[in-house]
């Protein structure tokens, strides 16, 4: 006895190739044909041995390298460029290693980040100027300028020292909305400058020398907040 | 061809290398032929590329792999009747099968044997993974027959394999 399905439809059934309601149909026709459930396991076994022996054979380089050269200008223009890219990279990596200004913001954006640990915030907490101006008397060889700007926004939170460049300077943290924003000062005898900005790690800095110190803000808020900041701390 | 379209053949078409290597080494049953007809095949479909409108990139290209293996076996025998020496045994002998003793041998030995029309659709199905619909577009037969081809190709590979069963 032969069932004539073992011809078409098991194949089909095998290949996942019948719709859902034809595999199901099938499947209760598979309950009672023992020659399509054998024919089945032979397909299976069949595939799996196809599957062991490893029988696909891939292009071998030669015929790659036949193939691309149409490709080869613009792979040799795309591996040039990467290079180009690497050596530009290499070189900004190298420059701005020796820009000063930056070496500066990730000092000063490092400290920032190490004063936001609970604890190191301030040394002296107090929104009251006359409170923290006499705290650095002793503790400094300068007098930085310690002002409360809560009329502007900025409500004075308190300071702290910090050491930057080797040598030990104020940094005074004042709130803006949710924001904290670090000053660091230091005595800097060089004339006065423009301010200067830039991000690194999605902290703003602000930098600008005043009065014989240099002062750079450091902060997650925005841009034009430490720029207002700058314009109260100059006046 | 603008760059556009060249970038376009690069992303759909040559990842499909593999493949069309595959097909053309087991139609062909030459490594050294089978990257000619693979290389002439790609340049075809380069050429043609502009008759290509989206779909099953890899289809379209085996196709024409498939047409350019054809046209050459078709030259061979028409030069040389059909070559027993340059092409192998039409079956394999039990012998050859007995000596083949690995897993690996005695299938591919089984499926050299097979006559081109049964091999190109297991080697589509089992080692390429093609579905009856890709087998009937790369194939030019319709699927019912793709079906029937497969099942006849399958019972001949599974007839070679017991042979050197029994042996």
């Amino acid at each position: 006895m032969s069932c004539n399905r073992t011809e078409t439809l098991l194949h089909a059934y095998f290949d996942n190739e019948l719709d859902p309601g034809g595999a199901a149909e099938f499947e209760r026709h598979l309950e009672q044909c023992p020659e399509c459930v054998d024919a089945l396991d032979a397909l299976h076994r069949l595939r799996s041995s196809i599957g062991a022996a490893q029988l696909y054979q891939k292009a071998p380089g030669s015929l790659r390298r036949k193939v691309l050269p149409a490709r080869t200008p613009w792979r040799w223009l795309a591996a040039a460029a990467a290079l180009l890219l690497c050596v530009y990279t290499g070189w900004q990596i190298a420059s701005s290693h020796r820009d000063d200004q930056t070496v500066l913001a990730e000092e000063l954006v490092d400290a920032h980040l190490r004063s936001l640990q609970p604890g190191h915030l301030t040394d002296v907490v107090s929104s009251d100027q006359h409170t923290v101006k006499p705290w650095f008397a002793g503790k400094l060889d300068f007098s930085p300028p310690v002002r409360d700007f809560a009329a502007d926004g900025f409500p004075l939170q308190g300071g702290r020292l910090e050491v930057v460049r080797g040598r030990a300077s104020a940094a005074l943290v004042y709130g803006r909305r949710k924001h904290l924003v670090s000053v660091f000062i230091w005595p800097m005898a060089a004339k006065d400058t423009d301010p200067r900005s830039g991000s690194l790690q999605g902290y703003q800095w602000v930098e600008w020398r005043h009065a014989g110190m240099e002062f750079c803000t450091v902060s997650d808020a925005s841009r034009s907040e430490l720029e207002t900041l700058q314009a109260l701390l100059a006046k | 061809m603008d760059p556009q379209e060249k970038a376009r053949f690069e992303r759909l078409v040559i990842p499909h290398l593999d493949a069309a290597f595959n097909l053309a080494r087991w139609l062909l049953r030459s490594g050294v032929d089978a990257e000619d007809a693979a290389q002439e095949a790609m340049l075809r479909a380069y050429r043609f590329f502009s008759g290509f409108h989206g779909g099953d990139a890899r289809a379209w290209l085996l196709q024409i792999v498939r047409n350019t293996c054809y046209g050459r076996l078709d030259r061979v025998k028409n030069m040389t009747e059909f070559d027993e020496e340059l092409h192998g045994p039409s079956s394999p002998t039990p012998e050859a099968l007995a000596i083949a003793g690995d897993n690996r041998e005695r299938l591919a030995l089984a499926l050299r044997s097979l006559p081109p029309r049964y091999r190109e659709v297991i080697v589509l199905r089992e080692l390429e993974g093609c579905s009856y619909k890709e087998i009937a577009t790369i194939t030019s037969i319709p699927i019912g027959t793709v079906m029937s081809t497969l099942s006849r190709a399958r019972a001949q590979l599974q007839m070679s394999l017991s042979e050197k069963a029994s042996t």
